[in-house]
């Protein structure tokens, strides 16, 4: 036996992050689906941008042969992905910057803090991320006494209400125009009390407060979108510029990513590139990509660093099925097409990472039971893994971490005990053929079904029990 | 030909027209039906909800019972998906490779009951009579885990009497999603307000579709809005004629 056994990866800490919900989802969702307002912005914001990214995909005649490509990449990575982090690592590191591992939430927070307080700066400019939000990094900065300032106008309009993000790609889907307007005038520093709600003046005035906050800031972190292993080159796409002005007016550039984020050559990003924006805004090119390798003497950062954040990465590749939600590009393309996410909103799902993506990749990064509800928030429609550029398959995802909860859960329930019943008496003719004699006896649950004790009650709060036919299809069978 | 009905739990307990009605279909276009009596359920139910350990004697059932027959037809899209995506996964997480290509061999000679008429018997017109004003709604497993495409549209279009209506926002899920629908009332019940709300603007008198689970949701709720609008199984439809 060896002096170091290392067993399993460990998922995400608990107590730090956003990777866990106050609430299971059919309590967050009930709530959310009593708001009116939400329910009308969601639908709005979500059948907009579906119109929008059909159209411009349904103009790439090599769409298909694309997403095959990304699945086919990204399955590579997995395969080998020690590999090309210890490539990537020696890259980065040859072209000036410092490459720093984390553990967890709790090591990156802690290394990112040290970095920005090393500095001597007491606000930090930030670059809209994922990987920042997953593991909390805004409170530990507060905590430390640093001022953390979002640029994306989305991602700022959630801060300064003191909200959460809803969506991967529009942070603020929950809100309109009209309740920005508010949040701008109760919380921006310096603003126009004279501000209306028009669209563009509402970015005017985000403009001028960010303009000020670029040009007095001296460090800026940022998430990426992914990182060539042969070069050290870190990328960002968006659409406001906003991302470009923190990446390059800063003396220090601190870059969070997810291990999954590499990809091993610079010709892999034409792949991602042209499958990115036409599944995530409907835009057939993103308006800024920002690409940099390490330092340049003279211009930009000159001291640049990378986090690589595990964070329960780890445990999920070890997981042969579940390690396909590593391929995930942060499209939201299955967020815009899921009937659930339309209804619920992004708040309903607890984590940072909301709808059928967040639905499999939270639970697999905290482990089953911190969010177990989460697996079973979808009624398996499939619209998600078609809209997937990277072709993960989440309906087979949800089933197979829906199987895991079952499994993982040691004491038998009502539902577990009524299944096993059920798969016993559809294995044995005789019994299949009495139960259904006796769900004929429709009369004790009453004329259409009203009156269903828990859990059944679900279905009858909402809809009518058809009545039970006089003869079963086998009875009428065997009469002919 | 000689066709074995898989009827699934729910048409044979709940809705037994549906099966009835596929039985009368085919027999009319000259083909012999018959049911195998050991069948019961395909065991999607479990499948879904987690229960894959309980979900294997099922499948073992069921590619047993339909092994011997060279074509199997259902009137469910779900169930279909389920023989066809689910059954071989099921045995093979149990470690049964024998059960697996079993099922796969089983599950490549199953048909929904659209895919039977158009693909293997190669025929559009059924000679349907059924004077009503109906809008099709694609069900999910039938969308995206069979895509079996216009191929309903196509037989209800060759329907004498029947005038066809669109169904708006069609290819959103009506919520229902088995356990789902019970798990997660609230957002199933969400889901089923703005298919009924489609199904209401068509103006049509019948929604019809080809699983009766996802019409025993629309038509559950339907039916507690005292709607005036029945849902109505594709095997039904297509089975009408003059004389019925």
């Amino acid at each position: 036996m060896t002096s170091t056994f290392l067993g399993m990866p460990a998922t995400a800490p608990r107590g730090v992050g956003h990777l866990r919900g106050d609430q299971p989802f059919p309590a967050a969702a009930r709530r959310s689906l009593a708001d009116p307002q939400l329910r009308r912005n969601l639908r709005h914001a979500t059948t907009t941008i579906r119109a929008k990214s059909a159209a411009v995909i349904a103009e790439a005649p090599d769409w298909q042969q694309l997403r095959d490509a990304g699945a086919a990449i990204k399955a590579d990575v997995m395969s080998r992905l020690p590999e090309l982090l210890e490539q990537l690592e020696a890259a980065v590191t040859r072209a000036g910057g410092t490459v720093h591992w984390a553990a967890d939430a709790v090591e990156a927070n802690r290394i990112v803090t040290e970095l920005v307080a090393g500095t001597g700066s007491d606000r930090v400019i930030k670059v809209k991320s994922m990987a920042t939000q997953e593991i909390g990094l805004n409170e530990a900065l507060e905590a430390a006494g640093i001022t953390p300032v979002e640029t994306d106008l989305a991602e700022l309009i959630v801060q300064l209400g003191d909200d959460r993000p809803s969506h991967i790609l529009v942070p603020a889907i929950h809100r309109n125009r009209a309740e920005i307007r508010e949040i701008f005038l109760r919380a921006m520093p310096g603003v126009d009390p004279a501000l209306t709600d028009d669209p563009a003046a509402l970015a005017a005035a985000a403009r001028r407060y960010l303009r000020q906050t670029f040009l007095h800031t001296p460090v800026a972190i940022s998430g990426a979108n992914f990182a060539v292993a042969e070069t050290g080159t870190l990328a960002v796409v968006e659409s406001e510029g906003n991302g470009r002005m923190c990446l390059t007016l800063p003396d220090t550039l601190i870059t969070v990513m997810g291990i999954e984020k590499v990809v091993p050559t610079w010709r892999d990003l034409e792949v991602f590139l042209q499958l990115l924006p036409r599944a995530s805004t409907g835009e057939r090119m993103n308006p800024y990509t920002s690409m940099w390798t390490g330092v340049t003497p003279g211009d930009g950062p000159q001291q640049v660093h990378l986090v690589l954040l595990d964070n329960g990465r780890s445990a999920v590749l070890a997981d042969e099925v579940g390690r396909q939600v590593l391929h995930c590009i942060r499209c939201s393309a299955c967020l815009n097409v899921c009937p659930v996410y339309e209804r619920t909103g992004g708040h309903a799902y607890g984590s940072v990472y909301p709808g059928p993506i967040g639905a499999v990749l939270s639970p697999q990064l905290t482990g089953v039971a911190d969010n177990a509800s989460l697996p079973f928030a979808s009624s398996l429609c499939g619209a998600c893994f078609d809209a997937c550029p990277v072709m993960i398959n989440i309906p087979e995802l949800l089933v197979h971490l829906r199987a895991e909860h079952v499994t993982d859960r040691r004491r038998p329930t009502a539902e577990s005990i009524a299944m096993a019943a059920a798969a016993y008496t559809m294995d044995h003719p005789a019994l299949y053929a009495a139960a259904q004699r006796a769900a004929r006896l429709g009369k004790v649950v009453g004329r259409r079904g009203r009156g269903l004790p828990p859990p059944l009650s679900g279905w009858t709060v909402s809809r009518d029990l058809p009545q039970p036919p006089p003869q079963t299809f086998r009875e009428w069978w065997a009469e002919l | 030909m000689r066709i074995a009905l898989f009827v699934t739990c729910l048409a044979d307990t709940m809705f037994p027209e549906a099966a009835k009605a596929t039985v009368r279909l085919l027999e009319r276009l000259g083909h012999e039906v018959v049911f195998p009596e050991g069948q019961t359920c395909c065991g999607q139910m479990h499948v879904n909800t987690g229960y894959l350990d309980e979900a294997l004697p099922l499948v073992r059932r069921h590619v047993r019972t339909f092994d011997p027959y060279d074509v199997v037809v259902a009137p469910s899209g779900s169930c279909v998906g389920s023989v066809r995506h689910q059954h071989a996964m099921v045995a093979r997480r149990a470690g049964d490779e024998r059960l697996a290509s079993q099922a796969e061999a089983v599950s490549a000679r199953t048909y929904e009951l659209s895919e039977l008429l158009t693909d293997v018997l190669g025929i559009e017109d059924v000679g349907a009579y059924y004077p009503h004003r109906v809008t099709y709604h694609p069900t999910c497993h039938s969308l995206r885990m069979l895509r079996v495409g216009d191929r309903p549209l196509r037989l209800l279009r060759r329907v004498r009497g029947l005038t066809l209506v669109e169904l708006p926002a069609a290819e959103q899920c009506c919520g229902f999603g088995g356990t789902f629908a019970v798990k997660n009332a609230d957002t199933s019940t969400a889901m089923m307000a703005d298919k009924m709300r489609h199904v209401l603007a068509t103006g049509a008198d019948v929604c019809t579709a080809g699983d009766v689970s996802c019409l025993m949701h629309i038509g559950g709720g339907l039916s507690r809005l005292r709607a005036g609008v029945s849902t109505v199984h594709l095997a039904e439809i297509l089975a009408s004629t003059e004389a019925s």
